[in-house]
């Protein structure tokens, strides 16, 4: 007789212990027929290892289903599941409920950018924004010879950009950066550090053309430098580096 | 500034937690930049009463040789040399001085812009201020 | 003018901003600081020549400064074509009534005219 495994009965994600607990204020809002957002409160089980982005898959699977939150890898690679919590941008997927050392959760949108619903928020601006810096390589000679090989880069000069290339287009950055607060027209720090990872990448030769672009009156010169950028970033891009870096070939202080 | 674009706004802007210390102190070079301009304005035209010969100075004095006009001189001080040490500060971390080496980023991600290096200079911006307002204070009332 | 530009001169003028206030600073506190205020002491400051130019230049070093500084505060809180223009046109306005209403002073007293 063939043997049938049968269907494993379905448990509860986390474990249940009654004295880890945290209430997670989760911010809702529905821009078709909200006026404004509101808070709905859940008491949540966590152990020592739980993110927050798990905290809410909890409330989703049973609390509230229609919680929307945006979410892909749950191991910071993907930045989808950037949110505000307790007051500051993180990707929740990367966050521990036991590193906030707090009782209570406080889960909203990220500032600066448009609410779809609850946690999810629309990021045209940031695309917007990257594309306007020409994020890809500028050169004269893209036709390639069919002998021609790839480009060559020592280490030493990898290492200039590689960490800038990390950005995973989350928008913390864009969130806590005090200028994006007030200013619609600001370029953004992730822009600003996209462009600079190109003009330091050796096979680039478009420097001239990108630090035109973001020479306005509500480009780099807008960033004064509060490194609000650099604290969020999940990824170690350091945006606030790089466009210090930036700011330096245009006041001539590197060439 | 619209609903719609869910900005922070000037309360997200002036509000210097939550990120370090170099938040607070871009939030001091911005008011004490707008008090300083100001004083500035209004020092312009306090000393414009030179115009009014011994009479007019005297009656500007007697407005600002004050123990009131001494506190918000003390305060002025204070502004001006938080904003001069700590602006330097920013433009030698505008021309990328002291803002660290690009590197390959590890765990746990620590941004190398924001170091010791700036950080002793927001502190001692504050502590020359501190220093420099006690001074002009001793001076003022010490007279 | 380009930002760059703008903000190359915000740079320059700040430093330079620097070491002059410093000296008329000091002034006040080499003679006394009650003492330097007295009328007659003010009046020949500034009928020294080097001493009310030094002045004339704290003047605009930090009115192009300070209005710059406005103008990029102001800039970052609203926008739109009409306002930005508005905001700089006014803090240039700004900036050139404030140098024109110091430097008459400057003149007047210079010249003896009080």
């Amino acid at each position: 007789m063939a043997q049938v495994s049968s269907i494993a009965d379905e448990k509860t994600s986390t474990h249940v212990s009654p004295s880890s607990s945290v209430l997670l204020r989760i911010s809702r809002y529905n821009p078709k027929h909200d006026d404004s957002s509101k808070f709905m409160e859940f008491n949540v089980p966590y152990e020592k290892w739980t993110t927050v982005l798990e905290a809410i898959l909890e409330v989703k699977k049973h609390f509230d289903h229609s919680v929307a939150v945006r979410y892909s890898c749950r191991q910071a690679t993907c930045g989808s599941c950037g949110m505000k919590i307790n007051g500051k941008p993180r990707l929740a997927c990367f966050t521990k409920i036991s590193e906030l050392d707090s009782n209570i959760i406080t889960v909203e949108p990220m500032n600066n950018f448009p609410i779809i619903r609850d946690l999810a928020v629309k990021f045209e601006r940031l695309f917007d924004t990257h594309q306007k810096i020409k994020p890809f390589l500028i050169r004269d000679d893209t036709e390639l010879e069919s002998d021609e090989k790839e480009f060559l880069q020592s280490p030493k000069e990898l290492e200039q950009y590689i960490q800038f290339a990390n950005c995973i287009k989350c928008g913390l950055c864009n969130s806590a950066c005090p200028t994006m607060a007030t200013d619609s027209s600001f370029v953004g720090p992730q822009a600003l550090a996209q462009a600079y990872r190109y003009v330091a990448d050796t096979r680039d030769k478009g420097k001239d053309s990108r630090l035109k672009i973001i020479d306005e009156s509500h480009g780099i010169w807008r960033c004064h430098f509060a490194g609000s950028c650099s604290q969020v970033c999940p990824k170690g891009v350091d945006p606030a580096m790089g466009i210090q870096f930036l700011r330096g070939y245009m006041l001539g202080f590197r060439s | 500034m619209t609903r719609d674009e869910h900005k922070e706004g000037i309360g997200g802007m002036a509000n210097p937690t939550r990120y370090g210390i170099e938040r607070v102190a871009y939030w001091l070079m911005r008011l004490s930049g707008l008090g300083l301009l100001a004083y500035f304005v209004a020092h312009i035209y306090e000393t414009s009463n030179i115009l009014r010969g011994q009479v007019g100075w005297n009656e500007f004095l007697e407005l600002t040789q004050t123990t009131e006009g001494h506190i918000f001189l003390a305060l002025v001080i204070a502004m001006c040399v938080f904003h001069t040490v700590n602006g330097i500060r920013v433009m030698l971390g505008h021309g990328g001085i002291g803002v660290g080496k690009p590197a390959r980023p590890d765990y746990p991600y620590e941004p190398a812009s924001q170091n010791y290096r700036h950080k002793i200079g927001i502190y001692s911006a504050i502590l020359l201020a501190a220093i420099a307002t006690m001074y002009g204070l001793a001076v003022m009332f010490g007279e | 003018m380009r930002e760059s530009t703008i903000m190359k001169i915000h740079y320059g003028t700040a430093l330079a901003a620097v070491a002059l206030v410093a000296v008329h600073i000091l002034m006040r506190l080499t003679q006394g600081f009650a003492e330097s205020l007295e009328y007659e002491n003010v009046l020949a400051n500034y009928k020294l020549i080097p001493y009310a130019a030094m002045l004339e230049l704290i003047l605009i070093l930090l009115a192009v400064h300070g209005f710059n500084g406005l103008r990029v505060i102001l800039l970052e809180l609203r926008q739109g074509r009409t306002y930005e223009k508005a905001v700089s046109y006014g803090c240039l306005a700004a900036m050139i009534g404030l140098i024109a209403y110091g430097s008459r002073t400057i003149i007047m007293t210079n010249m003896g005219m009080v």
